[in-house]
């Protein structure tokens, strides 16, 4: 057996272990909560139009159904911020007389099975008058434009500017100005596991048992409680296998808020399973954007100064617990991304529209400012007459820590050697060889290259920089090794498919010598793991590791401390490992499963200097760290129908020390595949009455293997202070710089022609439509 | 809708004795009526392929079937893929390339690929990838399932 010894080179971290997780789930044998019996199947009546006043509703004779006048007592879903001109608007469990958006729940019907439930529904006749709906945030922001709610005195229900002083003074000595007009269109995360929840009274204590698919299980709790006026106690909030979430499943689902109602009353167990259309309509969209951003360069192409305005279109409703501001809060901060400039003066707004809510997804606005500040360095290359990645060059942040135009503080990166060794390693002198060579032949092949960082692991002080009423942060770890030599680590986080249980494992065997293989990661059950945020933001690794790092290490001294008691000697001529503490240098050893026996049954033989039990609690929360990574993309365009071959994709990324590359690799090909889907297929498409015409996996279309290449993946391990495992998180930066890399390569591609494609995703239509505008489109093989 | 039909479904070669509605699809049928829950449903029009099942050894999406059609015949389930504790290759070589992240579209890709290599075992590269394109995953990119049904189908050739 090999011996792994903290220190002794042969660590578990940095080792691609098999996942703990897998072996339930390739047999069949996960728990999903679709996966649950139930006494009572619940089917929402759902609004078919955007805008409208609730008339009357018929249900058939004898049916179960909730409706808004028997939720009365309800609070509304009303997260807060504190700042940005933030305006509080109310989210009613079941649409309360005025329908706001295409998919909002009316009704909620209730029978035996699935089957009668959704019978039901479609017998419940609901008139509704309707008014005109908003769709787009530029419509919504107009003078005179209907209000989307009453009670408010414009759409417009989150603000924020950041104005560097002397601004104006710095633009004025530019010797070029480039500007960008895009438009990012709204996509769905599009989990593959749709939305569930499953709610079971027990009558002997009263309590309702939620099991759904959150990402965020004791804020799921605090949130339905908080609606419902019940005690925290009364209520137990579980995430079992959660079939991926991608943001989507962070944001309270009013559904859930209904289902434990429901089984309060008819006090028994509900259960409700979201369909496909219903997750395409009216789950949580994103990224619907239209941003301008102007930059001002030097004459040596330094960036000097950065301009911009983000409208972002936030639906009908803010989600819980970020709020609205999520997206709009995100841009503003982070759009001058990794490069170098001092002087910023950007507004954004959050507008909202007749349309489904927006909650965060996978990069939360990055991927859009990424998107779109790449367009304007690409274009600021044309006009210097350089190579794209020239001109990042000569812009891209090397002193650390840096504090950027906005504030943020970014500790140690390789923002220029990811770029260099990515340059190296996909041969842009080759490629623009051949890229020439295609040309001359009538084919388009392109290039593109994005480089950005990802703000990960950010604990309480950068969400309260956002005046959040709720500021997420901390993460917190109960590790205990019991009397049977087992080990537990009970953690706030909810991992759902990232192999965290894998990974902190892997931290948590390096500190107590013991291997992963023994380490149970126990998350998802708020009756078990301690109050925490759950997984989201690429924090888990950083946050929930570092906990486990300090219990870890509190569990060490511990056991070090009663090895020296059995084994007679010193602490520090002790080392724990597979299962043991040995004396250095000699064959003395005592196994940690019979010290851990010891702690809780044979205290007495410790005579009062170490305490009984083995657990310890770590807290961690930190200020966060920021990965980065430069993504490049190789396509060929065909001209004639528009159509975008991905040839290849390299990702050279930085995401400090890697606990598991195996996993590390897999999140980075997941983030990059949904960027490739969202640069060129993914989108949800409003007709101007509000319906959405992409209500399927055949219209909303998220890549198959047809559309993802070959990832190509290297990496750089720049150790950060601001982590104390020295990990950075990872789980966005895939899909924050894909769609960046392809647009620009895909403009790279169309470079002879003359136009630029600003938009996302950058379908056929939108490409061809761009060729056709050029009027450069070759009649007989040459262009004209 | 209340004309319910009695109908025998074969799974993993154990007969379930149901009475279904004759829109009962096999995919719920197998869930709910059979209580085998490895079989998951993703968007129940026939695009996921989260619910692929084996009937008479082929792969079919059981969304898009009703179980009325599957009637006697043999029905294999992700459950039914390990020989007792022994892994099928090619759950061992999902867990060994990293080919699942959440798991719900697992079941799927490994009914999916082993139908798939038991009818045509010298399938080439390009035509798995081909095959593979029928499923839908939004966690792995797709890298690390091509790898594994690669790895699994070398095995599955020399077994």
């Amino acid at each position: 057996m090999t011996v792994h010894t903290k220190g002794s080179g042969t660590t578990w971290v940095g080792r691609s272990i098999r996942r703990l997780e897998d072996p339930a789930l390739v047999t069949g044998r996960g728990r999903f909560t679709a996966d649950m019996p139930a006494t009572h199947w619940v089917r929402f009546v759902r609004s078919s139009v955007a805008a409208g006043t609730i008339e009357n509703i018929t249900a058939p004779e004898r049916a179960g159904i909730v409706t808004a006048k028997d939720l009365a007592k309800l609070k509304p879903i009303r997260p807060m911020l504190s700042k940005f001109n933030y305006v509080a608007v109310g989210q009613p469990i079941l649409a309360d007389g005025v329908v706001r958006f295409t998919g909002e729940s009316i009704a909620a019907v209730y029978a035996p099975s699935k089957d009668q439930a959704e019978d039901i529904a479609d017998q419940v006749e609901v008139e509704i008058s309707e008014g005109a709906p908003l769709i787009d945030a530029m419509d919504a922001l107009a003078e005179g434009a209907p209000l989307v709610h009453a009670d408010t005195k414009h759409n417009v229900i989150v603000e924020g500017r950041i104005a560097t002083p002397g601004f104006e003074d710095v633009w004025k000595t530019a010797h070029k100005v480039l500007h960008v007009e895009a438009r990012s269109h709204r996509q769905n995360a599009t989990p593959m596991e749709t939305r569930a929840g499953h709610a079971a009274y027990d009558g002997s204590t009263g309590r309702v048992t939620l099991t759904c698919t959150t990402q965020m299980p004791h804020l799921t709790r605090t949130a339905v409680c908080d609606i419902l006026g019940i005690p925290e106690s009364d209520l137990r909030v579980v995430a079992p296998d959660v079939g991926g979430g991608f943001g989507q499943k962070m944001s309270l689902a009013p559904e859930y808020v209904l289902l434990v109602w429901l089984a309060r009353k008819l006090r028994s167990s509900v259960a409700w399973t979201e369909d496909r259309r219903e997750n395409l309509i009216a789950s949580f969209h994103s990224r619907d954007q239209h941003v301008q951003l102007e930059g001002a360069f030097d004459k040596s192409g330094k960036l000097l100064a950065l301009r911009g305005d983000i409208v972002a279109n936030i639906g009908a409703y803010s989600c819980f617990p970020t709020t609205c501001g999520v997206e709009p809060l995100m841009a503003l901060a982070e759009l001058p991304g990794p490069y170098d400039v001092r002087a910023y003066d950007c507004r954004s707004r959050g507008v909202m529209t007749n349309t489904c809510p927006m909650a965060p997804y996978r990069g939360v606005s990055r991927p859009v400012i990424t998107f779109v500040l790449e367009r304007l360095m690409d274009k600021a290359a044309a006009a210097f007459g350089i190579e794209p990645t020239e001109l990042r060059r000569r812009n891209l942040i090397d002193k650390f820590p840096y504090t950027s135009a906005t504030g943020l503080v970014f500790d140690d990166g390789s923002y220029k050697e990811t770029m260099e060794m990515a340059i190296k390693a996909i041969d842009l002198d080759a490629f623009r060889k051949r890229q020439k060579i295609a040309r001359d032949a009538g084919r388009y092949l392109g290039i593109g290259f994005a480089t950005f960082s990802e703000r990960t692991g950010y604990g309480s002080p950068a969400f309260a920089a956002r005046g959040m009423e709720i500021t997420p942060g901390f993460e917190t770890v109960y590790l205990t090794i019991d009397p049977s030599g087992f080990v537990e680590a009970r953690i706030g986080s909810s991992p759902h498919g990232q192999g965290l249980r894998t990974s902190l494992a892997q931290i948590i065997a390096d500190e107590i010598g013991i291997d992963p293989e023994f380490i149970k990661v126990v998350h998802g059950d708020t009756d078990r793991s301690p109050y925490g945020w759950g997984t989201f933001a690429s924090r888990s690794l950083v946050l929930s590791g570092g906990a486990s790092l300090l219990a870890a290490q509190k569990i060490r001294a511990k056991l070090l401390k009663m090895a020296s008691h059995f084994l007679e000697a010193a602490p520090e001529d002790i080392t724990l490992q597979s299962g043991s503490a040995h004396v250095i240098g000699t064959d003395r050893s005592v196994t940690i499963a019979s010290m851990a026996r010891a702690a809780y049954h044979q205290t007495h033989i410790f005579k009062g200097e170490i305490e009984p039990g083995l657990t310890e609690t770590g807290t961690y929360d930190p200020s966060g760290t920021f990965s980065n990574a430069c993504h490049v993309a190789i396509v060929e365009v065909d001209i004639e129908t528009g159509r975008v071959e991905m040839e290849k994709f390299l990702v050279v990324e930085d995401a400090g020390l890697i606990i598991n590359p195996m996993i590390a690799d897999g999140q980075v090909h997941g983030g990059v595949a949904q960027g490739i889907g969202n640069a060129l297929l993914e989108e949800i498409i409003y007709d101007e009455t509000g319906n959405i015409l992409t209500s399927t996996l055949a219209d909303f279309l998220p890549p198959t293997t047809h559309e993802i290449p070959e990832i190509e993946l290297h990496h750089v391990e720049t150790l950060t202070g601001n982590s104390i495992t020295k990990a950075k998180g990872l789980g966005e930066g895939g899909a924050i710089g894909a769609p960046a890399a392809v647009i620009s390569a895909i403009n790279d591609a169309l470079s002879p022609f003359g136009i630029s494609i600003d938009e996302m995703p950058a379908t056929p239509q939108r490409i061809r439509a761009a060729l056709r505008s050029s009027g450069k489109l070759p009649s007989n093989g040459k262009l004209a | 809708m209340s004309d319910k039909t009695d109908i025998t479904l074969i799974i993993n070669g154990q007969s379930h004795a149901i009475r279904v509605e004759s829109r009962r699809t096999l995919a719920d049928a197998i869930r709910e009526d059979c209580g085998q829950t490895g079989t998951h449903i993703g968007c129940e029009h026939g695009v996921c392929g989260a619910c692929t099942v084996l009937v008479n050894g082929e792969p079919v999406r059981a969304c898009l079937m009703f179980a009325q059609q599957a009637d006697g015949k043999q029905i294999r389930t992700v459950e039914g893929l390990a020989n007792g504790d022994e892994m099928h290759p090619m759950q061992r070589a999902f867990m060994e390339n990293h080919g699942l992240q959440c798991g719900f579209c697992t079941p799927g890709f490994l009914m999916l690929a082993v139908g798939v290599l038991e009818r045509e075992p010298d399938i080439s590269d390009r035509d798995l990838v081909d095959v593979l394109s029928s499923n839908l995953c939004r966690c792995t990119g797709y890298q690390n399932i091509i790898k594994a049904v690669r790895a699994a189908a070398v095995e599955m050739r020399q077994s």
